[in-house]
């Protein structure tokens, strides 16, 4: 009972950051906007692919990409939390540090989810007014595209909490921009098919789990896809059950 | 295992790297009883702290603290103590009173008892008219207030406060030690303090200990400490002034400098002072009082305590942060 009311107490307080901090959340929906309309009208007006236009086609990339940031970021943040001494008046709460971690999971997913569901509103607007032909959000395609990207969000808000349980200052944050978040966004196919990949660049590709899960969301909303939606989804599974584990443990064996 | 303590240490040591910063310390502390660490900079106090809450494993050693073992059962430890940190630990972006809610909910309290104590706790420390504003609108006393208000909101068996009154002002500090002392009487809570006024320990605490490089040099009721040094202090200021003359007289304790000046720790010190002047010459001022806890505190570790800041304290670390970026 007491563990639970205390991961209620760590998304309580995550929400009330993120609905108080306007600027996150503006920032989460301009961002892939600009993504939307600059580099995918602007490349689009040149590149298509299977019949389908540039916007369209990278419109999951953009879905993965907010997720990406928004999930990473977040258990980065820890550091902070750590820097003042928030993170000490949880640690020394009669909680499990176990539930502490899946607090911050829960936390950080919604934060994620309620950008994600903005940007669904706007891909819904481009579809409809036909900004965005080619995009089908039916019911079951949005339900699954869902299912994909909160088992990603997981994983990834683990990967950062991680990070962020071993790091003691916010210096190294541009490096986790720089070597963790933009690879993993570039190597997703998130951009670009990836069918005809160079023989350098396919290996790099096929072990990101960020991959899959942008061929799972693009294989439903747009039929274009490489692998079966139920290998998309069983690696994207894999990959949040083990950085769970490493997390868990992660946070057993953090310092302060 | 003797139930008579409430915490009991035994050869607590906690090293980083070559450092040794707590030292095979062994220490009972009372149930009930108000316990000071005082110490220069660096000696080990908040490292102690940090080891007795379970927030640092330590080297070797451990401690039991109300009969649970801190490195064996950390989880039960836990559920006896509560901490202030000497750091603010509030969200900012929360009001007050969220953050009260927050730590009823991090400590399981029943939802009347945590609106209770929320109630209560905001009285104490005047916050009541402020706390829908959010934290980063209080001023650096209001979150000292606030922090405290919330270690005490769950009444421990045992609470730590490190430096509980830094930063506030006169007023402030007689409610929050009346405070302290109530429920160390009322609840019969064990309450050990870390600070860097010697007036506070001196007013607050049943007995304390002086740490300094991770090893405790004296420990005992302020009233026994001071008693110790041994009589009154006399303090002379001169220029070219001759100790030498000094050192034959038997009832001189102690002879140390004080800024500058000269510090005498004299038995009787009226019935002498004649012969002190007339050995000494030409003097400039003489002082004769009885001896405070700062006199103890130089006498042991030969360190004023007033030429210190609390290491690491968070006015000094924001201003650190400011100036780096």
């Amino acid at each position: 009972m007491s563990e639970i009311k205390g991961i209620y107490a760590l998304w309580y307080r995550e929400m009330k950051v993120f609905m108080r901090e306007r600027s996150r959340v503006i920032s989460s929906i301009i961002n892939p906007l600009l993504w939307l309309l600059i580099i995918g009208g602007g490349l689009g007006s040149a590149v298509s692919f299977g019949g389908i236009n540039y916007q369209t086609f990278i419109y999951p990339g953009i879905l993965i990409q907010t997720a990406l940031f928004s999930s990473v970021f977040f258990g980065v943040y820890i550091v902070w939390d750590k820097k003042i001494d928030f993170m000490k008046e949880v640690l020394v709460a009669p909680m499990r540090r176990t539930s502490i971690f899946f607090g911050k999971i829960l936390g950080g997913s919604t934060d994620t989810f309620l950008q994600l569901l903005i940007l669904y509103g706007i891909g819904f607007a481009f579809m409809v007014t036909g900004i965005m032909p080619g995009l089908h959000l039916t019911v079951v395609s949005v339900l699954i595209s869902l299912v994909i990207l909160l088992i990603t969000t997981i994983g990834l808000v683990s990967v950062g909490l991680i990070i962020g349980s071993q790091m003691e200052s916010p210096e190294g944050f541009q490096l986790i921009i720089s070597f963790l978040i933009f690879p993993l966004f570039f190597m997703s196919g998130a951009l670009f098919p990836i069918t005809n990949l160079p023989a350098w660049l396919a290996p790099f590709i096929f072990l990101n789990p960020v991959t899959y899960a942008v061929d799972g969301i693009r294989g439903v909303m747009l039929n274009i896809s490489k692998f079966p939606l139920l290998m998309d989804v069983g690696v994207v599974c894999l990959f949040a059950v083990v950085m769970i584990l490493i997390g868990t443990y992660a946070f057993k064996k953090m310092k302060i | 295992m003797n139930f008579m303590y409430v915490i009991e240490t035994k050869k607590l040591t906690k090293k980083f790297d070559e450092l040794v910063a707590v030292d095979n310390l062994n220490l009972q502390i009372k149930e009930g009883e108000i316990f000071g660490l005082l110490g220069p900079n660096g000696a080990g106090k908040t490292t102690t702290l940090l080891m007795l809450t379970t927030l640092k494993p330590p080297t070797s050693g451990t401690a039991i603290i109300n009969s649970y073992d801190i490195v064996k059962q950390p989880d039960k430890v836990r559920k006896s103590i509560g901490i202030v940190f000497q750091d603010p630990s509030s969200d900012e972006i929360l009001t007050g009173y969220e953050n009260l809610k927050l730590h009823g909910w991090l400590y399981d309290m029943p939802s009347t008892l945590r609106e209770e104590r929320i109630k209560e706790v905001l009285e104490l420390v005047d916050l009541t008219d402020r706390k829908d504003d959010r934290v980063k609108k209080y001023s650096g006393g209001m979150r000292r207030r606030m922090e405290l208000a919330r270690g005490l909101m769950h009444h421990p068996k045992i609470l730590f406060l490190d430096e509980p009154t830094l930063g506030l002002d006169p007023q402030s500090r007689d409610v929050i030690w009346k405070y302290i002392e109530k429920l160390a009487k009322e609840k019969n809570m064990t309450i050990i303090i870390t600070t860097h006024y010697m007036d506070e320990a001196d007013k607050l605490c049943n007995r304390l200990a002086i740490i300094d490089r991770g090893k405790i040099v004296v420990l005992g009721s302020p009233k026994e400490l001071k008693k110790e040094l041994g009589g009154d202090i006399i303090r002379l200021k001169a220029e070219n002034l001759d100790i030498s003359g000094l050192k034959k007289l038997k009832y001189i304790k102690n002879i140390s400098d004080c800024d500058g000046e000269i510090c005498l720790t004299v038995t009787d010190a009226s019935a002498h002072i004649q012969e002190i002047l007339s050995t000494i010459g030409k003097v400039d001022s003489v002082e004769i009082r009885s001896p405070t806890l700062d006199d103890v505190f130089l006498h042991y570790t030969g360190r004023g305590m007033r030429q210190d800041t609390p290491e690491g304290s968070w006015a000094e670390k924001a201003m650190h942060a400011s100036t780096k970026s």
